[in-house]
């Protein structure tokens, strides 16, 4: 039998997530030296970031898969890009929790409101948690793909248009660590912050090759029992905010 | 004033348990997600074998109707 196109390399890239994310946890706590100003509480920065530029990167991927449904109509990308956005918001609830936890350490607030980057970021994450309500309101799922797919190009569109407006911004406390000019981390630091990015992107990859796999599994289930049953045999599909 | 200025650097000792409270969070997400795909699988699975009974359920009763058919062509 045809495994999958999905399960394709799953196992391959699984591997190498194990690896880079032992490899980035080992580099954190035992190569990356102590921060100057902020002592041992900076090592959150190794996981915070990562997490935070890979959600933000994961929505806009949902965008590009939303803006390859809607030119070629073809459902598997509606189904790639719900499955961008869903890991995405894990993991930008990550970056939430990880920040708030640093933020209490480092200021002595779980939240400081009137900080752009993290109010902005706070925005995007509530504007791409209310795709899966507006999925599951469409029933009929032909519209609801196409429904979708116009809101993730859009709320897309807005994450680097938010970015670009919050560094423009002005009086931050949020600190600047990667600019255009090199930013301010010594050498052992960046490598071990690459490495801890190169984690986190292949652990985002990883799961959303899992989920797509799993998707497509049941669904290739469904379509079999359908046809070697009976349509009866086969209990309907309710509403869902999946694509299906 | 700033709120960093207002901050100080926590101490090692201090800071501790703020490191680890956030990398448990990050496995404990990665865990809780892999712990549903793993239900997700099991019932996938479950599916498949209550598929394949059906199928060999079905097989079976075919199989006895095409003997009696066959039988009575026969007489």
């Amino acid at each position: 039998m045809q495994p999958p196109t999905y399960a394709r390399g799953l196992r391959g890239l699984s591997i190498a997530t194990i690896a880079t994310i032992t490899l980035a946890f080992g580099l954190t706590f035992f190569y990356a030296p102590l921060d100057a100003d902020q002592g041992f509480i900076q090592k959150i920065f190794y996981l915070h970031v990562p997490l935070a530029i890979v959600s933000l990167c994961g929505f806009v991927l949902g965008g590009v898969f939303a803006i390859a449904h809607l030119r070629t109509d073809d459902r598997r990308y509606d189904m790639r890009s719900y499955v961008a956005i869903h890991m995405a918001l894990i993991f930008s609830v990550g970056a939430l929790i990880t920040g708030s936890i640093w933020a209490k350490a480092s200021w002595g607030h779980w939240w400081v409101w009137n900080e752009p980057t993290l109010v902005s970021f706070l925005i995007v994450v509530l504007m791409f948690a209310t795709y899966q309500p507006l999925r599951f309101s469409i029933e009929d799922h032909e519209r609801q793909a196409r429904y979708a797919s116009v809101f993730a190009i859009v709320a897309g569109a807005f994450v680097p248009l938010n970015f670009i407006a919050v560094r423009l911004a002005q009086g931050l406390v949020h600190p600047r660590v990667l600019t255009l000019t090199g930013g301010h981390l010594p050498g052992s630091m960046r490598l071990t912050f690459l490495v801890s990015l190169a984690g986190v992107a292949l652990l985002y990859a990883t799961l959303w090759k899992y989920e797509l796999t799993a998707k497509d599994a049941r669904m290739q289930l469904r379509s079999l029992r359908r046809t070697v049953l009976s349509d009866a045999a086969v209990t309907p599909l309710g509403r869902s905010a999946a694509p299906s | 004033m700033s709120v960093l200025a207002v901050a100080p650097a926590l101490a090692p000792g201090k800071a501790a348990p703020y490191v680890i409270a956030a990398y448990v969070i990050f496995l404990a997400l990665v865990l809780t997600y892999v712990t549903i795909m793993a239900v997700r699988l099991v019932r996938a699975e479950r599916e498949v074998a209550e598929l394949r009974r059906e199928v060999q359920d079905r097989d079976a009763l075919g199989g006895d109707v095409e003997e009696r058919e066959l039988e009575t062509a026969r007489r």
